[in-house]
């Protein structure tokens, strides 16, 4: 399923909103998450998962090419966990 | 880092504002849009939503595992779990939020 799927499946649903307002519902929904995440916020969707920003700590890397070493950053990477009811659903609970 | 928690409620104030739907009908939507996600997820199907990240469905084998605190052998049986890669645009946005 690509995101234009879930916009017209939200969209078959509810024939009394216009496409783009359909459209608009649904960038919202996943703009929320991003911005949320970018501020260090988690998101907690019950049944679904949460996502959240996990530290990465800095490290000393390697170009995996020239075997150098390189210092690589501090850095905050998005995370996601599944809830459990979709993990139980998955297998058919 | 602000280290708040935002739930269902928060993502449907966010429709609320962008639309003018009843709070009633945008939290509706927001339930309609993750339960669309997760029957296609349980049919099997992953679901990628272009900038933001794919969620995809992967066949674990079955396993010998052990209780960490007795050191007893369970066997863990086969199972689906679901995997999210974020996009990059998402990897970045989160990157640069949280840079200090």
């Amino acid at each position: 399923m690509i995101r234009s799927e879930l916009i017209q499946m939200i969209a078959d649903e509810n024939p009394h909103l216009f496409q783009r307002d359909v459209e608009r519902i649904v960038n919202t929904i996943f703009e929320e998450i991003i911005e949320a995440m970018a501020r260090g916020d988690r998101v907690e969707l019950r049944g679904f998962g949460a996502f959240s920003v996990k530290q990465r700590d800095a490290r000393v890397g390697r170009n995996p090419r020239t075997g150098e070493s390189v210092d690589v950053e501090e850095k905050h990477v998005p995370f996601f966990k599944t809830g459990k009811l979709l993990r139980d659903r998955l297998n058919g609970d | 880092m602000s280290d708040k928690t935002l739930t269902r409620m928060d993502l449907s104030e966010a429709v609320f504002r962008e639309v003018g739907l009843s709070r009633n009908e945008s939290a509706q939507l927001v339930e309609s849009v993750l339960s669309h996600m997760s029957d296609a997820l349980v049919r099997g199907e992953s679901v990628k939503i272009s900038s933001f990240g794919t969620f995809s469905v992967r066949d674990k084998a079955a396993r010998v595992g052990r209780n960490p605190k007795t050191g007893e052998e369970v066997p863990i049986s086969p199972r689906r779990v679901l995997t999210f890669r974020p996009s990059h645009l998402m990897k970045d946005r989160v990157a640069a939020g949280n840079k200090r």
